[in-house]
């Protein structure tokens, strides 16, 4: 009868769509079964196993002159010979691990430090968020690019610097998109309740914050990471990566540029490797910004969605 | 639908009441905007000049290397002004800035600004061209897109720019180059012959692949935010009380959802001309293109300090300008930020 | 009572006029071929005459009312059904036809105007737009339009239309609603919910300007709304809807004298009075969501008539007793007693103890801008004091700072004699202990990254360093406590109701003991089935556990059946204060004695033949 409080059991749970321990691996599972997110996640993986294989694999020695400049392809020169007689494939095979490898540092750098920055900025409100958010727009005042050509231009193009520029050039972009989520969820009620259980700004920052900004760091971390991988190739485009004669897709790409009409091959290898790695990443993450728009969605939104049926969102 | 009764209390007000502090928006963005950038700009200057001080051993020296003798170094050494103090070597940089006395390049000897002119007006050409034409289009298709949403028109206008703009610049360029120039067609020239310090207009078939190239690397960003735009505005509730209403369609895209769109697509617009000051810079080296990106990356390989400061300062500038247009162009379009209560 | 004639003018007379508004079978469905969500919907309506369509959250009232003028949001079809105004059937129009009815023939009043009026445009465009796109329908634009502003009581003047709709209040903008939509003089206009976040007196004049608008053009009208004690007074038929069907509808005085559908008798009994003292009850569970509704009887889980052939085949519409009713028990609940509510005996603290809480002198502000001042304020020791108030009122503010989330204030604030620090972070853990809180909005006061289980335990952790079996152990009883069982511990939030969601904040609340309990608009984004519910059991836990309870609301009709004292806030500062009867039945302060007079009131169903049997709204004659 209506009017007793009997305990109730509760509604037939929703089919549990992700799985709750480690929201961010069921996110990730997730944007792999969407079209976009499969097809992403293998054209950057396939770039990946050429990058880290292929000097296992390769022919000959990506320094050896073996055959002549700009030769046509062959049989045993699969994609001709470069602009000095080397093997364009066994560069091609041996020219991407370094590039991959100093990527994911400066990605690692800059969302570390612009995470740690923006998080703080909005939590500790006041005095910090004004300089950190300045420094932010100092920073931001300068290009990419041309922030790192500075560095490079005074310091020689030596790699760490180059991983150190580009990261720390990513941490500002980072600092705001986190502080503006932060912003986002210190203000809600739970976070409230926190510091009424007396906890201290750093435990919630950690417990209450941290696990709510799991899903925009991922997006963030997927655009820096491909960023990473453009700024980092157009840099030794230009001529500030590896010294020659080492193989580096971005300097290959350069390098060969005279010969196009010659042997195209030496150019149209690396290129593509960067484009489908630069593809796959973003697409990849752009499928994972999609999922986490369902489990981001704000709660009342949620709640209003729920009366109309699953199906509405 | 919702069962709430009464809107919670706010925790923090939506806008000080303070009289007067709030008459006038607009006047006190710009203020505001112009302050920082003023201060920006400053300490860009100031970290640009430190940071070329901070060459290890003499600056000098360095430029000199292995030409070192003391005589050359001494001479060098005046005309960087490297003896007097530091405090006073910013100074004099700084207002010469202000009255046009940029120093001389030390790599050919020539006064900066002669060098920097015409390479400025080149790539402003660029810029703008670019500007222009890509925003036109990105607003163009990103609307259809919005209409036709679903359809297989906007499934492959998304597709395509989600994959060009994951594409750096100098693919793309390389790209057209094989397609238009040397590989597949042999209809454009790859490689612009001006000499530095000609101007670009003199040659416009120059400009097509450059612009090309910068064009397809931003369209696609304006084209998302636009479509973006448009589809929130026109699944809002106010376009739906239109179409309660019975305005027509056409009315409503035009009236209603046009005028919402507007503002955030400003934004992305301008930072698009942002990443245009870095994107000249590779789009140039690879056409060699005889403007202000490619002075940079011949400077940077000269370690011609006194360019690499001016042109650092003008990019930073030219930042600032941008930012604070962009911010401003949006506020005129949001009345409800424009106009207190 | 005085005010609250239903819109019958003396020329129009039911059952003698043209019928507006013809309804049958009318069914949307969720994309091509899902569930429904609502179904064989019919009702008539005549020229002046207004309907009440009444229902909580996910029943489809609104979906039905956009269906009114051949609209469906996105994802929903409307699939079946005629819907013929004037004689027409709009859902068989071809889009021009129907897009030139539309404003014209039916109109469409918002329940969001501050949403549905486009802030980049400025409201005079708007309203002329409304006219504008029906050429013809009016012979003199702008004359037409200073005349609808006059009668909606706007100011008609050249400077009302040229501002931007955020320079206005939430009043005006529902007002320019109203006009909007009566501007090409619509045979039959729909409301959704249009007072919903108006203040009560706000309220009060808007529903006047409805019903004089709708008497003066005699105009058929739809009222949308959840609110059952406002359409009580402006309404003289009403349908109630649940999960997509209209399970009883007929006269008002009928349908909310003497409900005889098991969920309109249970819906009755939640609605809140503010004349009376009674203990609110509630339904328990939830409605079905659409694809998840039973092959009977959406109501038959949550309903104690039910039996076998209710849960397999779904009811027919029965006419009795002047009204349709869809329920295949209605006979025996007929029968059945409609059970007086119980009245609530409130005692009166002995004025020696120690307050609970005390402030003396409090002001508070934001900036520069003053929030509170000089607050005085008494909690007794096991008592609940309401603090009731309108937007802007202070009364979040107040809760805040006794809390200390709010640290910019002065004054004294005493927790059992001992002063409080102003700011959450400077108070002892036991003080923070002692003294809790419940936020009004349960989707945001619960981690949506924890379970239930952590967030409950949470305070354990905090303030008692309890060990986890402890922990596990004392959260199991505070959930019972609410009446949730342990296999609520590993849910996460986004898998919970705001009625359970609620119920979990309370639990989290109340697992560490505390002495006083600070209840911010709890109920306020909850239906008035769930209210009850959580009214109920929080008035239980006061009083079983003798602490003392803050109850902050602006809904005037909830304090009797909660607290024994209460205190009314205006522009920060106290109005008036004391116990409950004596401040309600006889306010001292004219803002008072307003307020009490604007509330709208729905009288109680009682046993047939008292006065409580009828409502205020009875028809001239039958």
């Amino acid at each position: 009868m209506t009017g007793t409080a009997p305990v109730i059991p509760p509604a037939a749970p929703p089919p549990a769509v992700l799985t709750r321990r480690h929201p961010w691996l069921s996110v990730l599972w997730s944007a792999v079964r969407t079209p976009r997110g499969a097809a992403g996640l293998t054209m950057a993986l396939l770039v990946v196993g050429v990058a880290v294989i292929g000097p296992a694999v390769s022919p000959h020695s990506p320094t050896d002159l073996v055959t002549l400049t700009f030769a046509k392809p062959s049989g045993q020169f699969p994609l001709g010979g470069d602009f000095l007689g080397r093997d364009v494939l066994s560069r091609v095979l041996n020219g991407g691990w370094l590039l991959l490898l100093m990527a994911l540092a400066a990605t690692a750098i800059g969302i570390v430090v612009g995470a740690a920055a923006g998080m703080s900025a909005a939590y500790l409100h006041g005095p910090p968020d004004g300089i950190i958010m300045r420094t932010v727009d100092v920073i931001l005042a300068f290009p990419q690019l041309v922030f790192a050509l500075l560095l490079l231009s005074l310091l020689g193009p030596k790699l760490w610097l180059i991983v150190l520029a580009v990261g720390l050039s990513h941490a500002p972009a980072v600092a705001r998109v986190i502080r503006s989520a932060t912003l986002d969820i210190a203000e809600r009620d739970y976070v409230k309740v926190a510091e009424l259980q007396g906890m201290r700004p750093a435990k919630v920052m950690a417990k209450e914050i941290l696990p709510n900004l799991v899903t925009p760091l991922m997006v963030e971390a997927g655009l820096r990471l491909t960023y990473s991988i453009v700024i980092i190739a157009g840099l030794a485009f230009l001529g500030f990566g590896q010294p020659p004669p080492a193989a580096n897709w971005g300097t290959m790409i350069n390098e060969n540029r005279i010969g196009l009409q010659l042997n195209p091959w030496a150019v149209i290898a690396p290129a593509v490797l960067i484009a489908l790695l630069t593809i796959g990443t973003n697409t990849f993450t752009d499928a994972v910004a999609r999922v986490t728009i369902g489990v981001d969605r704000r709660p009342e939104e949620a709640a209003l969605l729920d009366d109309l049926g699953p199906e509405q969102a | 639908m919702a069962t709430a009764t009464a809107p919670a209390e706010p925790t923090a007000p939506a806008e000080p009441t303070v009289p007067g502090r709030n008459e006038h928006p607009l006047l006190m963005l710009t203020a505001r905007r112009l302050g920082v950038g003023v201060v920006t700009l400053l300490v860009v200057s100031m970290i640009v000049f430190l940071a070329t001080e901070v060459l290890p051993g003499n600056a000098a020296y360095a430029v000199l290397g292995r030409n070192a003798n003391p005589a050359r170094l001494h001479a060098l050494e005046r005309q960087l002004h490297l003896n007097q103090g530091l405090l006073s070597q910013y100074w004099t940089w700084l207002s010469g800035l202000f009255t046009g006395k940029l120093g001389a390049s030390l790599a050919n000897g020539q006064p900066v600004w002669g060098l920097a002119e015409p390479r400025l007006i080149n790539s402003a050409v660029l810029v703008l061209v670019t500007g222009v034409i890509g925003t036109v289009v990105g607003v163009a298709l990103g609307a259809i897109a919005a209409l036709r949403k679903d359809s297989w028109f906007d499934h492959v206008t998304s597709v395509v720019a989600l994959a060009v703009t994951s594409l750096p610049e100098f693919i793309v360029a390389i790209g057209l180059i094989i397609l238009f120039s040397t590989v597949v067609l042999h209809l454009l020239p790859a490689v612009s012959l001006l000499p530095p310090g000609v101007y670009a207009w003199s040659q416009p078939e120059l400009l097509i692949l450059p612009v090309a190239t910068l064009v397809i690397v931003i369209v696609p960003y304006i084209f998302r935010m636009m479509r973006a735009a448009m589809i929130e505005a026109l699944e809002s509730d106010y376009v739906e009380m239109a179409r309660l209403k019975g305005v027509p369609e056409w009315r409503i895209v035009l009236g209603h959802a046009l005028p919402n769109s507007i503002a955030p697509t400003i934004q992305v617009i301008g930072l698009n001309f942002l990443y245009l000051a870095g994107g000249v810079v590779v789009v140039e080296y690879v056409f060699n293109y005889p403007g202000i990106g490619q002075g940079l990356v011949f400077a940077v390989s000269n370690r011609d300090i006194p360019v690499i400061q001016f042109i650092v300062v003008v990019l930073a500038a030219f930042y600032v300008c941008v930012n604070i247009g962009s911010d401003v162009i949006a506020l005129l379009a949001t009345p409800r930020r424009r106009i207190p209560r | 009572m005085p005010g609250h004639e239903h819109i019958r003018g003396p020329a129009l007379r039911p059952g003698e006029n043209e019928v507006r508004l013809d309804v049958r079978g009318l069914e949307v469905r969720l994309g091509q071929a899902g569930p429904d969500v609502v179904g064989d919907v019919s009702f008539t309506v005549e020229a002046g005459q207004v309907l009440g369509l009444v229902g909580e959250s996910g029943s489809g009232k609104t979906t039905v009312v956009l269906a009114l003028l051949g609209h469906a949001r996105r994802g929903l079809r409307i699939s079946s059904g005629e819907v013929r105004v004037d004689g027409v059937d709009l859902l068989r129009l071809p889009a021009a036809q129907l897009r030139a009815v539309r404003g014209a023939r039916v109109a469409y009043v918002p329940q969001d105007p501050s949403a549905a009026l486009n802030p980049a445009l400025r409201v005079g465009t708007q309203l002329k737009e409304a006219i504008r796109v029906h050429p013809g329908a009016v012979e003199d634009p702008d004359g037409r339009i200073r005349e609808v502003l006059q009668e909606a009581h706007l100011d008609s003047s050249p400077e009302l239309l040229r501002r931007y709709p955020h320079q206005l209040s939430g009043g005006q903008q529902q007002r320019v609603g109203l006009a909007m939509a009566f501007a090409c003089r619509p045979s039959l206009i729909v409301l959704d919910e249009p007072t919903t976040g108006l203040d009560v007196s706000t309220q009060r004049h808007v529903l006047d300007t409805i019903r004089s608008l709708c008497a003066a053009y005699g105009v058929a009208a739809v009222y949308v709304s959840h609110d059952l004690a406002v359409v009580g007074g402006l309404v003289s038929d009403v349908a109630v809807m649940y999960a997509g069907r209209i399970i009883e509808a007929g006269p008002t005085a009928r349908v909310f004298g003497e409900p005889l559908h098991p969920y309109s008798r249970g819906l009755l009994s939640a609605v809140p009075s503010p004349a009376q003292a009674t203990r609110l009850t509630g339904i328990d569970g939830q409605p079905p969501r659409p694809g998840r509704r039973p092959a009977g009887c959406s109501f038959a889980p949550r309903c104690g008539f039910a039996t076998e052939e209710c849960r397999s085949r779904q009811p027919e519409p029965v006419l009795i007793d002047a009204r349709t009713v869809r329920c295949a028990r209605v006979a025996q609940v007929r029968e059945s007693s409609t059970g007086v509510a119980a009245a609530l005996g409130h005692t009166v603290p002995a004025a020696e103890e120690v307050p609970v809480l005390s402030l003396r002198d409090v002001s508070a502000g934001y900036g520069r801008r003053p929030a509170l001042s000089g607050i005085d304020l008494n909690v007794p020791a096991e008592s609940c004091v309401a603090v009731v108030g309108e937007s802007g009122s202070g009364k979040t503010t107040l809760a805040r700072c006794i809390v200390g989330l709010h640290r910019n204030w002065t004054g004294d604030i005493r927790f059992e004699d001992a002063p409080l620090a102003a700011s959450a972070r400077d108070r002892p853990r036991q003080v923070l202990r002692r003294v809790q809180y419940v936020f009004q909005n349960p989707y945001t006061s619960l981690n949506p990254r924890k379970t239930v289980g952590q967030i409950v335990a949470q305070p354990l952790e905090e303030y008692l360093r309890l060990g986890h079996r402890e922990r596990s152990q004392r959260a199991a009883r505070a959930l019972a406590d609410v009446s949730l069982g342990a296999d609520f511990l590993p849910r996460y939030p986004d898998q919970l109701s705001g009625g359970e969601r609620q119920r979990v904040a309370i639990a989290r609340a109340l697992v560490a003991e505390p002495d006083l309990l600070i209840c911010d608009e709890v109920t306020s984004a909850l239906d008035v089935s769930v209210q009850a519910v959580i009214v109920e059991l929080l008035r239980g836990l006061q009083a079983d556990r003798r602490i003392a309870m803050i109850f902050i609301t602006h809904n005037l009709a909830l304090v009797r059946s909660i607290a024994q004292s209460v205190v009314v806030l205006r522009d920060g500062a106290v109005v008036e204060s004391g116990p409950v009867g004596q401040v309600l039945d006889h306010p001292v302060d004219p803002y008072t004695a307003r307020l009490m007079q604007d509330v709208p009131k729905l009288t109680r169903p009682g046993p047939p033949g008292t006065a409580q049997g009828a409502t205020a709204a009875e028809p001239a004659a039958p």
